[in-house]
């Protein structure tokens, strides 16, 4: 029994491979090729879909695009978080306990419901197609994810720490950015992730709050279906470099990954 | 923690409370104001009172969607929860399958969401994707364009393969925090695998998974955009989940009022059975 327990997660990372695997597989071979039957390996090996979206000014944008929203909101989401996580892990006032559920609850909204008032939300306030709608609209969902994080992290952080150094005079500004912030640095990569995840991976809003300056990659990749038929294989090459990001900010915090949630308490 | 009394503390609180007021309150009075007026165009609008909510409550369609999405996200639940805690039982505690195991096993959820349904609608084509060749291959006749059952049964599938890692990235952290002593104590009283399961292992994972279940809940309850590309809802209505059918109902057919009135009513669904678990599982750990 003991002895064959690795199968199980390696079985597992089979079967989550496979789907890559094959549109590793597809992002190689011609639009043709893949439409013209099966076959585990490319006949023809082509890189043209790659060269295609590096050198099209309109593929790469929506990299760019997204990668720009994305940003933003992690920068926006952890840097507003830090202060409210704070106060919720050390004080008591007013509502808190009403307040940390109502910002819960946020997460909860489904995008869906929410799109088309965005859009008119946004566009009555003139930021529609700029990065900054999307980075803020993505703010509903991970903002709540952020103080959830962040206060968890604080939580296991004595307050002695707080109290020895007021005493030793410091304000505190500084004793939040020099002292308080690197004890909690391995929770503020855990939340940065965390917001960058779920911000990369949304694309009902930032579809929606975008129409030609912003155009997230998915639209780009949405538009090229309809118009040019199925280009598969540049689709598929898309689809490879929307995996890449994601991949490499993984690699960069998965010490991290697991405690993530689990600091966080409910 | 002993807290302070700090009224003061909401200066810290309220930056994050306009931001998300913002992106909330007012999109939902949007919402709400929708869902009881009518209008016949031209931006001119009466009101409606509860028509358009006792119309959605009455139909047919609502009903239909709203089963299919209990059995979808009761069926999601069903499986990822079991399977993720046991897949994070049988990984490598520390060393450097440990790390591979979570790297690979993580990557699958960075993956943004339309090209997770664009991948599985082709990986389960019947003529050029590995799946739907494969099942082909063994015999069974699949096409999931064609066949409800089929359908369902991918959207399912996709579900379990771009979120189990999740539950098992939790469940991962939660036995990670158990000291090696606990461990020792048990082989030393000669307890069984089960025993150290039952009485070691899920007592501490039960903070984790009780996170585990709430957003699985949450995220399944809310799914709209892989089962919109992979099978559009179809064939016919057999996968036309909650949001899909809203996004229908406003987008497709722009009837405002009984789409918002879906909306709040979807809302609030959510908000009770989230706020049900959550106060059961809190009574739970105090007792």
């Amino acid at each position: 029994m003991t002895r064959l327990r690795w199968l199980v997660p390696t079985l597992y990372i089979v079967f989550l491979m496979l789907p890559i695997y094959w549109l590793l597989n597809m992002s190689f071979k011609t639009t043709n090729e893949i439409l013209g039957g099966f076959s585990w390996f490319p006949a023809e090996f082509t890189i043209e879909s790659y060269v295609k979206i590096f050198t099209d000014p309109t593929w790469y944008s929506g990299y760019i695009n997204s990668i720009a929203y994305v940003g933003l909101n992690t920068v926006i989401s952890v840097s507003f978080a830090l202060p409210a996580a704070y106060a919720f892990s050390r004080y008591r006032f007013l509502g808190d306990k009403h307040l940390f559920f109502w910002l819960l609850t946020n997460r909860m909204a489904p995008p869906a419901v929410f799109a088309l008032p965005f859009l008119q939300l946004y566009s009555s306030i003139g930021l529609f197609d700029t990065h900054l709608a999307v980075a803020l609209a993505h703010c509903l969902f991970n903002i709540p994810l952020a103080v959830w994080i962040l206060e968890g992290f604080m939580s296991g952080v004595p307050k002695e720490i707080d109290e020895t150094a007021y005493l030793d005079g410091y304000s505190f500004p500084r004793f939040f950015t020099k002292i308080f912030m690197p004890l909690i640095g391995s929770g503020i990569g855990v939340t940065a992730f965390f917001c960058f995840m779920f911000s990369w991976v949304e694309m009902l809003l930032a579809k929606s709050l975008t129409s030609v300056e912003a155009k997230p990659i998915a639209a780009v990749m949405t538009r090229t279906a309809s118009t040019s038929g199925y280009e598969l294989g540049l689709l598929a090459a898309a689809g490879v470099l929307t995996i890449i990001p994601g991949a490499i900010v993984i690699y960069f915090v998965r010490n991290y990954i697991a405690k993530g949630f689990a600091m966080g308490r409910v | 923690m002993n807290k302070v009394q700090n009224n003061k503390a909401w200066f810290m609180v309220l930056p994050v409370l306009v931001i998300v007021a913002l992106n909330a309150v007012v999109p939902l009075m949007t919402v709400v104001n929708y869902s009881v007026q009518d209008t016949f165009g031209n931006n001119v609008f009466f009101f409606e009172g509860t028509r358009w909510f006792s119309e959605v409550l009455a139909s047919e369609r609502f009903h239909g969607a709203l089963g299919r999405q209990f059995s979808l996200t009761a069926t999601i639940l069903a499986i990822e929860i079991p399977l993720g805690v046991a897949i994070a039982l049988a990984m490598p505690r520390s060393g450097f399958w440990a790390s591979v195991c979570l790297v690979l096993m993580a990557l699958p959820l960075l993956i943004p969401w339309n090209v997770v349904g664009a991948m599985w609608n082709i990986y389960a084509l019947p003529d050029i994707g590995l799946l739907g060749y494969g099942l082909n291959w063994l015999g069974i006749s699949y096409d999931y364009t064609q066949q409800p059952l089929a359908a369902w049964f991918t959207v399912i599938l996709m579900d379990v393969w771009h979120w189990t890692s999740l539950v098992v990235l939790l469940a991962y952290a939660g036995l990670q925090s158990i000291d090696e002593n606990y461990y020792r104590a048990a082989q030393i009283d000669g307890a069984s695998r089960w025993a150290v399961f039952r009485y070691i292992q899920l007592p501490k994972m039960k903070h984790v998974l009780t996170i585990a279940i709430l957003l699985r809940f949450m995220d399944s309850f809310m799914i709209y955009t892989e089962p919109f590309v992979l099978t559009g809802g179809g064939p016919g209505n057999s996968t036309t989940v909650l949001s899909i059918d809203l996004v229908k109902a406003a987008l497709g057919e722009f009837n405002l009022g009984i789409a918002s009135a879906m909306s709040i009513i979807y809302f609030l669904m959510t908000l009770l059975v989230c706020w049900l678990f959550y106060t059961i599982t809190m009574q739970g750990e105090k007792s």
